[in-house]
């Protein structure tokens, strides 16, 4: 058996190599794969948002949301873009949302630091909404509450929380779909606003 | 009896979620309206569940973007304008069926690339016949009688 068979078609080597070199990189695919959802840099149910990149949707002034006493719409929040010419984010939440008290810390340190937020309750009863914020303080510089959730389905939000980074001009420059982490406030969200400052 | 109510409870789940949505309450009254909003509906995606079609979909957001489809249907809309409508918001990835495009090619032409290289092994497996092995030398015949005795 020491001598190989005389070589046809395809070797017995190919025949066996190429079926383990695909299954190899196969599987070191699906390592990094595992790897990078690991380390949080891929998430396989995220959706791009095709908004980034956009100026954001035009929506009528929704009401407000307690504590707030008056709400907004995008023509607010484009003037108060232009007026202090520094980036707004806009975070959709609900008193509701597990993961949307996981990224609260992260909230207030945010706005701690100085950093416009502005809020949309996403389907949520005003009392509850107001409760989780006088439990855990609020963050948001205006708060507004979609009832039905229409004007969050403009934005392409499919879920809460969500969080948009908005330059200047009213562009989209970021989107993060679930609760911020620490790690992503400070090496994707902070990065962009101070790139967009 | 345990094993009928097993039975049972595996029957009711595929039924309980084709209860959920056939709700009356959601359809169109004009049932040409409507089979064209099902029609709309399938093919596009859950984002919360994103393997099932919002007609199929239990979830809350689906339940919205069912009623948001049936209204652009019952305002006149084209198939094609309630798709981009859905696509300016939740990107290509909300259509089930993902549009020819050169993201997709590869994606496309997966099935007539897969059909090509089995063709490929196919033809060289069947190139050469592996010729008979050559007659025993002299030298060789003597060989195997010994090795056969022993």
């Amino acid at each position: 058996m020491s001598a190989a068979p005389p070589a046809r078609g395809l070797s017995r080597r190919a025949l066996l190599g190429i079926p383990l070199a695909a299954a190899a990189a196969a599987g070191a695919g699906f390592y990094a794969l595992l790897r990078r959802m690991e380390a949080g840099h891929y998430d396989p149910h995220a959706v791009d948002n095709p908004l980034v990149g956009q100026a954001i949707p035009d929506f009528a002034p929704l009401p407000a949301q307690d504590p707030a006493s008056i709400g907004f719409g995008s023509a607010d929040l484009r003037a108060a873009l232009h007026a202090t010419g520094r980036p707004i984010l806009v975070n959709f939440f609900a008193s509701w949302c597990v993961p949307c008290r996981i990224e609260h810390p992260q909230l207030m340190a945010m706005t701690g630091a100085g950093i416009a937020i502005w809020g949309i309750a996403y389907k949520d009863q005003a009392a509850d909404a107001a409760k989780l914020l006088g439990e855990e303080g609020n963050p948001y510089a205006r708060l507004a509450r979609d009832e039905n959730g229409r004007v969050s389905i403009d934005w392409g939000l499919y879920g809460v929380p969500e969080t948009f980074l908005i330059d200047r001009a009213g562009i989209i420059r970021g989107h993060w779909a679930g609760p911020l982490a620490p790690e992503t406030v400070r090496d994707e969200v902070s990065p962009l606003l101070r790139k967009y400052a | 009896m345990i094993r009928a109510l097993v039975l049972l409870i595996f029957l009711a789940v595929p039924l309980a979620a084709a209860f959920a949505i056939s709700d009356p309450a959601e359809m169109l009254p004009d049932p040409k309206a409507e089979a064209r909003a099902e029609a709309i509906g399938r093919q596009l995606r859950c984002l919360v569940c994103q393997n099932e079609s919002i007609e199929d979909s239990g979830a809350d957001l689906a339940r919205d973007l069912r009623h948001i489809v049936r209204q652009h249907v019952a305002a006149g809309e084209t198939n094609k304008e309630i798709i981009a409508w859905m696509v300016a918001r939740y990107g290509d990835f909300v259509r089930l069926r993902p549009p020819f495009e050169p993201l997709t090619w590869l994606l496309w032409a997966s099935p007539a690339l897969a059909l090509v290289a089995g063709a490929v092994i196919v033809a060289f497996a069947l190139r050469e016949k592996r010729p008979p092995p050559a007659p025993l030398s002299a030298a060789e015949q003597r060989k195997l009688k010994d090795v056969l005795k022993s």
